[in-house]
């Protein structure tokens, strides 16, 4: 064999490598699917999803954490878009290139990437201690703001970088105020792009379990949540909860209610997905 | 009409202030909590003691056990997610069509989305029982199911962050290699990875930043013993499960039990803050490179 060909060879055999790297990734995502459906599949029913925790393993539902879950997510969602958009919108629109405007960009990058049980750790002592809200939806809602509010900001950056500047400008042309031209050009056009890293943004916060559990939502609650002042548990948390126990009937009842969650997150996903390609259409 | 313009302007700058607000909150906190802990501990025996036994009649606060755990969980995560994670940047950026990569990337934002909780069911209940069978000796709880399924998680970070630095290499420095006879292997590995070293390298270290802050698959399925060990075999705890366990129990606040999870998560912000800081310096660097 000459030295072209056994190059040519190495070249093919490192793309094959590569492919079954690939291969192997997907793989293991398909097995984690196949593994959660074969264990939990069977529990899945109306019952399942209406029902309420229960000693007995075949008895106990999931209503209670599904509903937490919804109440705690729509509260973080109302706490966080507000507060991050706007301050996307002074970072992108108006404090560009000011040294303030440097610092917080450089924070929020930072804060990015802070594991998310220290969030937890601050809505212990903040929220719970000190601002004696106690174990409560809006509790847990607070720190899972301040957990996605960097996510929120970066993606609405992204999508207020998108809006063409020639858009600005006409505006600015027929004399419109910086404000008039945010809230009425650059914010509808900017929109789908930031409902789609919202959506994305609470799609984590579904997910996320160690820093509700730092705040101690993990005591008993058989019942859902009726006020932002109520206690409440999470489905992760429930998750957890079952994972815990030795019992197989448990660990059934926690893949079961794993399948529901990857169905929430799915139908957001979904949905992001959808937003963002009617979105590059429209702009392209 | 100006005074208004003016208030707005100062609402969103309240606003974007609140982020800074959290991060000093966050070291706020920590250090408070810590400084009390401190108080009653010497920082020595924190620091360097290797008995980690805080809920005993007679309470050890060496944290090195934990300490220990994290990174042998971590590195058994690296040594998954860098390999599998720096090919498949390679194969997605350099060799694959781009109806292959439309079709990968959105699978490889799938696993990075998966919830925490489920990769820790995953491996607890099929990557442990799965690697029993093959490694007699391996425990129920064990550091290898959670490091190997921790990898898993943070190789769509490493491709993605890895693909994005290669994307930014001057299309003229691969022409340059291909003119020369270079294969696509030879082009990638000799003149792509060096010229976006400084990216990958940062994608690396955020990576670790993630696996060492993970929480959920560990204190699923990592056991809950400190234990000072470099066998990846038996059960261990890190300093996130540990923080997991002692809040699962009602600790009442002002305990020195209470503070050790703030001492603790000290530790842990101060490991990852220093990594982001690395990663981020890298960036930058790699930014000016090409620009």
């Amino acid at each position: 064999m000459n030295a072209t060909a056994r190059r040519r060879a190495l070249d093919l055999l490192f793309q094959l490598l590569a492919m079954l790297i690939l291969c192997l990734a997907l793989g293991s995502l398909a097995a984690l699917v196949a593994t959660v459906w074969s264990d939990g599949a069977d529990r899945l029913s109306w019952d399942f999803l209406t029902g309420f925790p229960s000693r007995r393993a075949e008895d106990a539902g999931i209503w209670h954490a599904l509903a937490g879950s919804m109440f705690v997510i729509l509260t973080t969602g109302g706490l966080a878009v507000p507060i991050g958009v706007a301050s996307a919108i002074y970072l992108e629109e108006y404090g560009t290139r000011s040294l303030s405007a440097r610092i917080i960009e450089f924070n929020i990058t930072n804060l990015a990437a802070v594991p998310s049980i220290i969030y937890g750790l601050l809505g212990l002592w903040l929220f719970v201690r000190v601002m004696a809200m106690g174990r409560s939806v809006l509790a847990g809602a607070s720190t899972l703001a301040l957990l996605v509010l960097p996510v929120v900001i970066l993606s609405t950056r992204e999508a207020l970088r998108a809006v063409p500047s020639s858009i600005r400008e006409s505006s600015y042309a027929l004399g419109a105020t910086k404000w008039q031209t945010v809230w009425h050009q650059v914010l509808p056009v900017a929109l789908p792009g930031i409902l789609t890293g919202v959506i994305l943004a609470l799609s984590r916060a579904i997910g996320e379990t160690a820093p509700l559990i730092s705040i101690g939502a993990l005591t008993f609650v058989a019942f859902a949540p009726d006020s932002l002042w109520s206690p409440f548990t999470v489905l992760p948390i429930q998750i957890f909860n079952w994972v815990s126990r030795p019992q197989l009937a448990f660990q059934a009842n926690a893949a079961a209610a794993i399948l529901v969650l990857l169905a929430l997150l799915l139908t957001m996903n979904a949905a992001a997905i959808w937003l963002r390609d009617r979105y590059q259409k429209k702009l392209v | 009409m100006k005074r208004f313009e003016f208030l707005i302007e100062w609402a969103l700058f309240l606003c974007a202030l609140l982020s800074i607000g959290t991060t000093v909150g966050i070291i706020g906190v920590l250090a408070v909590e810590t400084f009390a802990f401190l108080r009653e501990v010497p920082v020595t025996d924190f620091l360097f003691g290797t008995e980690w036994t805080p809920l005993f009649a007679t309470p050890r606060f060496g944290v090195l056990p934990l300490v220990l755990g994290t990174v042998l969980v971590s590195t058994i995560a690296m040594v998954v997610a860098l390999p599998m994670g720096l090919l498949s940047a390679i194969y997605l950026s350099e060799y694959a069509p781009p109806r292959v990569r439309r079709l990968i990337k959105p699978v490889l934002e799938i696993l990075a989305g998966v919830p925490t909780v489920v990769y820790g069911y995953f491996a607890l209940l099929f990557v442990t029982p799965l690697l029993q069978r093959f490694i007699p000796g391996l425990a129920g709880f064990n550091a290898l199911g959670p490091g190997i399924v921790m990898g898993i998680m943070i190789m769509p970070l490493v491709s993605s962050l890895s693909e994005d630095a290669m994307q930014g290499v001057p299309r003229g420095l691969r022409e340059g290699a291909y003119a020369l006879g270079a294969t696509r292997m030879q082009t990638s590995l000799r003149v792509v990875l060096p010229a976006a070293f400084s990216g990958i390298t940062a994608a690396c270290i955020l990576a670790g930043a993630r696996a060492v802050g993970e929480t959920m698959i560990v204190a699923i399925a990592a056991g809950q013993q400190p234990r000072l060990t470099a066998s990846p075999l038996v059960p261990v705890e890190t300093m996130t499960a540990y923080i997991v366990q002692v809040s699962l129990g009602d600790t009442p606040q002002g305990t020195l039990e209470y503070r050790t999870i703030f001492a603790v998560g000290m530790l842990l912000f101060l490991g990852t803050f220093v990594l982001n800081l690395i990663s981020a310096w890298l960036r930058a660097r790699y930014r000016e490179e090409y620009l």
